[in-house]
């Protein structure tokens, strides 16, 4: 059983106690606790259950690493998931659930009794479910989501704020234990720009745990006094709480900064993400240390050797009051100690190496541990808590083993360097068989944009493991790394002697000869219920690479990502294989090193600020009129402006009608307006359009194609000669920008010596559409300019003052009807909205949105870009080959429509379609042919891309693109709904609307 | 998350200002071409593993094209040069081969 300890706890203020609640029970902490040393406190062990077998589970680490320990945080808009207790600073009032538990943690209805095990192997994801079909979806996916749920998503909007920071420096040290403190000094020495980032609250790592001297003094005080002199430095930035997330190309780092976790809901920022780019970046990471496989390794009360030593000596906090210690190198010893040193009985040390005289032994047995050598834990009991250990022969089978009662076990498997930051950005390892475990291999370090490396490694995360060795390694590592980035230091690191270990003996499984039941029971990955057996299983079904095992196994998948199963799972495969661990390498790396928030990624990109919002000139007219808005790239156009009462779709047949029958008003300001000059204008406007634009004269108009060159058509609009050297084109709403780049592209980078440039003008107009068979009596009441049809036919464009207004009017019609669109300067715009308004209620004018805008256009057969088109459609399918040039020679994608599938006259082709009961067709619809495919669907003969209830016609009115289609005028096809109901419709011509154009010019 | 040199306005660019344009110097070949070299125009890349001639554009910035010697499994950044031109330039040729001893642009 855990407890608080009566004294100790470096970190904790015993003055201080903090409420809060788990799993419904009212608990106390002190302030400094972590969630997971406040609950260990509070005497819970038992705080989760696995994911697969839903097995207890206890606190195994005091950090990171920690894989069982995760809780639902918090409540409504601030609950979170798949939070560490290990991470999660203690506040007044925290509240957390356990994750996998149902109803309770005590009694999990969804545990797998040992004999249910055997039935969900390794791959059993795989290997279990695949028969019968149809069960996939109504038995075993909804049991195995219930089953293996992990967190529950949170149901209501975040109520934090998140923010990122952009930082450069020279140099970014990741890290802050006494590695990171001293690679921060050296660094801070050279003058470079330093930012030191930690992920704890607190500075100098496991040093003051570990009891190290440093310069002569206690690692405490020279954290203290270091700290102080590098605040004191202005080129040095530090922040704890504060993560490096990941390293990336070119020296570009994150870094992941809790700024309020532990003091919610007082209106800071939540959680701050450091976009950095870095000169030179040491990771200065530490080591975590590994577990030991044995029986019954998972039972809540079995922990890290470590782990145990930073509960009793950081929080006054003893996992057990009898605790075995096992272990195959001499730093589980220092645990033994601390646990002495608090009081606490280690009734004994389970040591598999042969023989151990070390200092650190010799000084357990001299306070009275009886320490075992060549010695293995074979089992442990207990269920839901440790009840005791049964110990056996290091070297045996595991065969009748003796008991021994405790409520706790420590173990240490070894330690392994932090190496993920190392290995993001391309930094390779090498095996040390000295400490059997993988380091980074300095001289394949990632590379950044010179070629040479941007990434180093100080102290333990080198593979150093003595304090001496540590400082030593950070100081030239650091002064290396200040010379890279062109401040030059002399390394010199603070002082302090490697302790004397007796060296470390590798146990991969203990005992060495486990028979199968009790390998069955050694979790290497103790979240996902992965263990010795299933990494056997697996090699032994074929799965030799490592990334293979670890997705078939699930090894290190989810939160853990290989902190503390890798190792032990890599040497457990390796075996199996016959192979080094060298040769079956490591799975890979990747960022971030723990979960970051999606708000931390998001930042302040959330809500009214996700992006931002274009806006024509009369955009708040649209918002005081009730439109209804429609997204268009970044702008938001007017979809219909329902009146009180009437519903979108009655808004847009009396938009349609009006407009038909009287005057309509829309605005056109978002359409792309690209102005092309220069000498050589004309010779690039016929390469960018299908049609020849250069014979166009000025002040007239001409609708024109243009396609990419795989001829495929990409934007259209109609295009006006201002002057001789000069046109303005319009493009499509949303293809302004896009047609602008690629007018750019094919400027700078083929036809370089052409003498064009091209601007985007489009928000520098304010664009009217002044539309009905009254348009022109509205602009003569307005009057300034001849709009008659002999001054200003259709097709062509003036230039004047429109009721004192600069403006030019283009005779250009989208909808059939007699129409004008008004460019103006766009801060005269709403000026003129308004007095068109005003003079056009004689009319009722009527203004109109999008909707309308489509269906007159698709009453008149015009094609629209994205509907008619889908990035394989070339002109010639839709019965636009009159916009096509026969006579020039070369223009974009002319080419391409050469090519024997696009000249084809198997492709289908644009029609009208008119259903025979009047109704409209479903979008999207396919017409079905005779027979079926070889994936035995249905052939289908073609598909509709327009469809509307025309208010004009009163029937529904669709386009299409039909095999043969123009071929085929009357044929009826049938197209199938969704919902499998056939609907008949006839071929017609796609121009349903005065097919003569006699409304548009008149 | 590349840093490229632009080579009109001067600065170290960071990638988020930049547009990728795949490869550089490719060919047009227009009406008149052959099925062939128009397969290749539209549809070949040569996706070395290696130096790679590529097209970027500052498109948050200067708004220019400009090209970039870079190889694809390092990283390393040979130089960035305008777009105005057929071929790499001698000096980052030289640099590549400094670097890689004996490397030859595909033909």
């Amino acid at each position: 059983m855990s407890k608080r300890l009566e004294q100790g706890g470096r970190l904790i203020d015993r003055a201080k106690p903090l409420g809060f609640v788990f799993d419904s029970n009212r608990l106390e902490g002190y302030a400094g606790d972590t969630l997971a040393s406040a609950l260990l406190g509070a005497g819970k062990t038992l705080v989760n259950r696995s994911y697969k077998y839903h097995r207890p589970r206890g606190i195994v680490a005091s950090g990171a690493e920690e894989p069982n320990a995760l809780v639902g945080l918090g409540q409504g808009a601030r609950f979170e998931p798949d939070q560490r207790a290990t991470t999660t600073e203690l506040f007044d009032g925290l509240t957390a659930m356990p994750q996998n538990a149902w109803p309770s943690l005590g009694f999990d209805a969804m545990a797998v009794n040992g004999w249910m095990s055997a039935f969900m192997p390794a791959g059993f994801y795989y290997k279990t479910f695949l028969w019968p079909r149809a069960f996939w979806k109504h038995v075993y996916e909804p049991v195995i989501r219930s089953a293996a749920a992990s967190g529950r998503p949170p149901q209501e909007p975040d109520a934090d704020r998140y923010e990122h920071f952009h930082a450069f420096v020279d140099m970014l040290i990741l890290g802050g234990g006494i590695a990171g403190l001293q690679a921060a000094l050296t660094a801070g020495q050279s003058g470079a720009r330093v930012l030191l980032l930690e992920q704890t609250p607190h500075w100098g790592g496991r040093a003051p745990v570990d009891g190290y001297e440093i310069d002569g003094k206690p690692a405490e005080r020279w954290i203290a006094e270091t700290l102080a002199t590098l605040e004191a430095m202005e080129n040095v930035t530090l922040r704890s709480r504060t993560m490096g997330a990941g390293v990336f190309d070119h020296g570009y780092a994150l870094g992941y900064e809790r700024v309020s976790d532990h003091m919610p809901g007082d209106g800071a920022i939540r959680h701050r993400l450091w976009k950095i780019r870095a000169k030179q970046i040491v990771t200065a990471t530490g080591a975590i240390e590994r577990p030991l496989s044995f029986a019954g390794n998972d039972v809540p009360g079995v922990m890290l050797a470590s782990a145990m030593r930073d509960y009793v000596v950081n929080y006054g906090v003893a996992p057990g009051e009898k605790v075995v210690v096992v272990t195959n190198n001499d730093d589980a010893y220092r645990t033994v100690l601390a646990l002495i040193d608090a009081g606490l009985e280690v009734p004994i040390v389970v040591d598999a190496r042969d023989r151990n005289d070390g200092p650190l032994a010799r000084e357990a047995m001299r306070r009275g541990v009886a320490v075992e050598c060549g010695a293995a834990i074979m089992k442990v009991k207990g269920k839901k808590r440790v009840e005791g250990v049964m110990l056996c022969r290091a070297n045996g089978t595991g065969g009748a083993g003796a008991p021994v009662k405790c409520d706790a076990v420590a173990m240490s498997g070894g330690w392994s360097p932090v190496v993920h930051l190392w290995s993001h950005c391309g930094g390779k390892l090498t095996w040390s068989n000295e400490n059997a475990h993988f380091y980074p291999d300095p001289s394949r370090a990632p590379t950044g944009a010179d070629g040479k490396p941007f990434v180093s490694t100080a102290g333990a995360a080198s593979g150093a493991m003595g304090t001496g060795s540590v400082l030593t390694d950070a100081a030239s590592n650091a002064a290396e790394a200040c010379g890279a980035a062109g401040y030059a230091v002399t390394a010199s690191a603070a002082q302090a002697v490697d302790a004397e270990e007796v060296p470390m003996k590798p146990v991969w499984v203990m005992p060495e000869q486990a028979l199968p039941e009790l390998r069955a029971k050694m979790f290497l990955d103790f979240q996902n219920d992965v263990k010795v057996a299933d990494i056997q299983l697996a090699a032994k079904e074929g799965y030799e690479s490592v990334e293979l095992t670890k997705r078939y196994t699930t090894l290190g998948m989810a939160n853990d990502q290989g902190k503390l199963s890798n190792i032990n799972g890599l040497a457990i495969l390796a075996d199996s294989l016959n192979a080094e661990i060298p040769q079956v390498g490591t799975t890979t790396f990747r960022p971030p090193y723990q979960p970051i928030s999606f708000g931390s990624i998001a930042g302040e990109a959330r809500g009214a600020t996700f992006q931002p919002l274009r806006r024509t000139p009369m955009h708040e007219w649209h918002e005081r009129n009730g439109a209804y808005w429609e997204p268009v790239g970044h702008w938001r156009r007017p979809y219909c402006y329902p009146k009180q009462g009437e519903s979108h779709d009655e808004a847009v047949v009396r938009e349609v009608l009006a407009t038909r029958n009287s005057l309509g008003l829309l605005d056109a300001s978002t359409l792309g307006k690209l102005i092309v000059k220069g000498p050589d204008a004309g010779r690039f406007m016929d390469m960018l359009y299908t049609n020849k634009m250069s014979t166009l004269k000025p002040g007239k108009c001409r609708y024109g194609l243009m396609c990419n060159e795989n001829g495929f058509l990409s934007d259209d609009g109609v295009a006006a000669r201002i002057d001789a050297e000069t046109f303005l084109c319009h493009t499509t709403s949303g293809g302004a920008d896009r047609i602008h780049g690629w007018m750019e592209d094919w400027l700078q980078c083929e036809w370089w010596d052409w003498k064009v440039y091209v601007a985007n003008v489009t928000e520098q107009w304010g664009q009217i559409a002044v539309v009905g068979p009254n348009a022109r009596k509205l602009l003569e009441k307005l009057g300034g300019m001849d709009v008659s049809k002999e001054a200003l036919p259709f097709m062509g464009w003036a230039e004047g003052e429109l009721d004192g207004i600069t403006a030019r009017i283009y005779r250009i019609s989208f909808s059939g009807e007699l129409s004008y669109e008004i460019a103006v300067p766009a801060g005269e715009a709403m000026t003129l909205w308004s007095r068109l308004l005003t003079a056009g209620r004689e009319w009722s004018i009527t203004p109109y949105g999008t909707e309308a805008l489509h269906i007159m256009r698709a009453e008149k057969g015009f094609i629209m870009i994205g509907d008619e088109t889908d990035g394989t459609v070339i002109p010639q399918d839709l019965g636009l080959g009159w916009a096509i040039s026969k006579k020039k020679d070369d223009y974009l994608g002319k080419r391409a429509q050469e090519r024997s599938h696009m000249t084809s006259p198997e492709r289908w082709k644009l029609v009208g379609l008119e259903t025979l009961d009047g109704s409209a067709l479903p979008d999207g619809a396919y017409a079905v042919g005779e027979g079926v495919n070889a994936n035995g669907q249905r052939n289908t003969i073609g598909r509709v891309t327009s469809t509307y209830m025309s208010p004009t016609l009163g029937k529904g009115i669709a386009m299409g693109l039909v095999h043969h289609g123009p071929d085929r005028m009357g044929e009826v096809l049938r197209f199938v709904a969704t919902d499998e109901s056939v609907i008949e419709a006839k071929i017609v011509s796609p121009v349903f609307y005065d097919p003569d154009g006699e409304k548009q010019d008149v | 998350m590349l840093i490229l040199h632009c080579p009109y306005c001067g600065i170290e660019c960071d990638e988020t200002e930049l547009a990728p344009g795949g490869e550089a110097h490719l060919t047009r070949h227009g009406p008149g071409a052959s099925d062939a070299e128009f397969e290749a125009y539209l549809f070949e890349r040569a996706n070395p593993k290696g130096v790679h001639f590529e097209r970027w554009r500052h498109a948050n910035g200067c708004g220019k094209w400009f090209l970039a010697a870079r190889s694809t499994t390092t990283l390393e950044v040979f130089g960035t040069y305008e777009a105005q031109t057929t071929e790499p330039p001698a000096e980052i040729v030289e640099k590549i081969r400094a670097r890689i001893p004996g490397w030859e642009a595909r033909p």
